[in-house]
């Protein structure tokens, strides 16, 4: 194997930079083939980089262009891609910004990636048409079967309850709301969701995230309500479920198992 | 179209009155430009599309690109098969790319003679491979898998590289002529790689431009480079895509086109990319020269 550079060998020392260019590169004048070599290096991370900013704009605006760099640059070489579609590139970037030291005195920063990455999925999430109103109506006033409902919610909606004030920081820095004013250390519960083509951010209170968490995970109407409720605070699923009609999340009403006709 | 004794793939006999792309301008379609497009119906023969930024489930994407494919002809461009890879095709990829290919039935599919994957790792460049006759057989089994799983040929294009290697044995128009004629695939022949190419490995382009398979090529890409040195200060240029067309790979382009004839032209832009009326009248440049060339090959205009 010495000697040859096959792709294990170019590989190993593209993203490591440690590593000796590989062997059996030559030139055609003599000059060094390790600097050309470096051509491939620079276009891997820095490329990889890119798309990283691309996915994660504000955790890049809190950290600054140089930290965010850097940082990324470890991640790229940690946790290179798995797969050529580059848009999921950075699914496991939260956890490493969470676990990285030199970003330990800004807490909310992984939760912030979260968001981020959570707009990602939504942005190319499935198209689902939402469920008729009338249906959904229909079901609703039906006080018997309420409890055993199943509604089944848009794939691009997702959620992050957070003990930061995440959607805050984020909407900040889209120009709403004073940075100044906003206490970080705030709990936020973050709904991300796409309405036709465009995506929104949203809070919502903890126990409407408790309720459309479980939604989410496939509990009937009147479990969900149940996890979403307090001994001193019985859960009213109105305004959530307004909520979700209203931004078309809604997109089947099901009886109870093995009746879910209109999952997509 | 060069053919040895080779039985020819399943492919080959669906080949008739199979679409191909316009002998017209194309330009890249950037998300950034959507809405130009959709407003503005450029005269454009086609768009092309990097295949893995719509291999997404749904959302903006393809809501834009199933519109503005209603209207142009669409070539969907791979950058992440490692057809040049020593491991065996990624056949969950080739899914992806089959169902993205069902979707949009674009008239044109390329990819690159390069790797991008290794031991379950994507590198995101299109990296070089030497060409020997071991090369020479994983490229054509992956071309040959590529044609029967998408049931079209597709074209391969021509890399832009920075290393050769010792383990080399021919040269790469050589080997791109070999590739073709074991796979039947067609050529599309990036200009800009081959000179950026040339001008790195010190090989004269227009001898590199007439020993390539000529009859192949089924679409042209026109881009810009980037300007550096090597360690002894002679030019390694890098396919950046980030800056206008070169005067010397325009030159290039009239050459290629009294060799070839009219066909179709893309121009690609996919860094510091400006606004779109810019990158329009760029591609319109290509055209101009197309419609000058056209009027001189009258056959080949109307074959294509």
């Amino acid at each position: 194997m010495s000697g040859v550079a096959d792709n294990a060998a170019f590989a190993a020392a593209l993203l490591d930079p440690g590593r000796p260019a590989p062997p059996g590169l030559v030139s055609w004048n003599g000059s060094d083939p390790a600097q050309r070599f470096a051509v491939y290096r620079n276009n891997v991370t820095t490329s990889l980089i890119d798309a990283l900013s691309e996915t994660f704009p504000v955790v890049r605006q809190l950290v600054g262009a140089t930290f965010f760099r850097a940082m990324a640059r470890e991640f790229v070489r940690r946790s290179p891609p798995r797969s050529p579609v580059l848009a999921w590139y950075g699914d496991l970037f939260a956890d490493f910004v969470a676990a990285f030291p030199p970003a330990a005195g800004l807490p909310y920063l992984a939760d912030m990636a979260r968001l981020e990455y959570a707009r990602v999925l939504a942005f190319h999430a499935a198209d689902v048409a939402p469920a008729a109103v009338a249906d959904v109506a229909a079901c609703l006033a039906e006080p018997v079967i309420l409890p055993s409902l199943r509604l089944h919610l848009q794939p691009s909606l997702r959620l992050i309850d957070s003990p930061f004030a995440i959607v805050s920081l984020w909407g900040a820095h889209q120009g709403v709301g004073d940075l100044a004013t906003i206490d970080p250390l705030q709990p936020e519960c973050a709904l991300v969701l796409r309405h036709g083509l465009s995506l929104a951010v949203m809070t919502v209170p903890p126990a409407a995230g408790r309720f459309i968490a479980a939604l989410q995970s496939g509990a009937a109407l009147g479990d969900a309500v149940r996890e979403a409720s307090t001994e001193d605070a019985p859960f009213d699923p109105t305004p959530a479920l307004g909520l979700l009609i209203a931004h078309d999340l809604l997109v089947g009403v099901g009886q109870s198992p093995g009746q879910q006709g209109e999952q997509p | 179209m060069g053919d040895v004794g080779k039985p020819r793939p399943a492919f080959a006999t669906a080949r008739c009155g199979e679409a191909s792309l316009p002998a017209a301008a194309g330009l890249g379609l950037k998300p950034e430009h959507f809405g130009d497009v959709l407003e503005t119906k450029p005269a454009l023969g086609f768009f092309e599309i990097h295949a893995e930024n719509y291999m997404v489930p749904g959302g903006p994407f393809h809501h834009y690109l199933g519109r503005i494919r209603s209207d142009h002809a669409l070539s969907i461009h791979g950058v992440g098969l490692s057809i040049g890879g020593e491991a065996p095709l990624d056949e969950v990829h080739l899914d992806r790319l089959a169902a993205l290919i069902d979707r949009y039935q674009p008239e044109s599919f390329s990819e690159h003679l390069a790797w991008s994957s290794h031991a379950g790792t994507f590198y995101n460049d299109l990296l070089p491979a030497p060409f020997n006759a071991a090369t020479l057989r994983r490229v054509c089994e992956h071309i040959d898998r590529v044609q029967s799983r998408l049931r079209r040929r597709m074209l391969l294009e021509n890399p832009a590289t920075y290393v050769e290697f010792a383990a080399s044995d021919r040269d790469e128009a050589t080997f791109i002529g070999e590739v073709v004629a074991c796979t039947g695939c067609g050529l599309l022949l990036d200009l800009n790689n081959a000179y950026v190419s040339c001008t790195n490995h010190g090989r004269d382009v227009h001898a590199y431009l007439r020993a390539l398979p000529l009859a192949a090529v089924g679409e042209i890409h026109l881009a810009g480079f980037a300007r550096e040195v090597d360690s002894l200060a002679a030019p390694l240029l890098i396919d950046s895509h980030g800056a206008p067309v070169a005067e010397a790979v325009w030159a290039l382009y009239e050459e290629a086109l009294r060799l070839i004839g009219p066909v179709a032209t893309l121009l690609e832009r996919d860094n510091d990319l400006p606004a779109f009326p810019v990158l329009l009248a760029e591609a319109l440049q290509a055209g101009r020269r197309l419609d000058a060339r056209r009027a001189l090959h009258p056959l080949r205009a109307q074959a294509a």
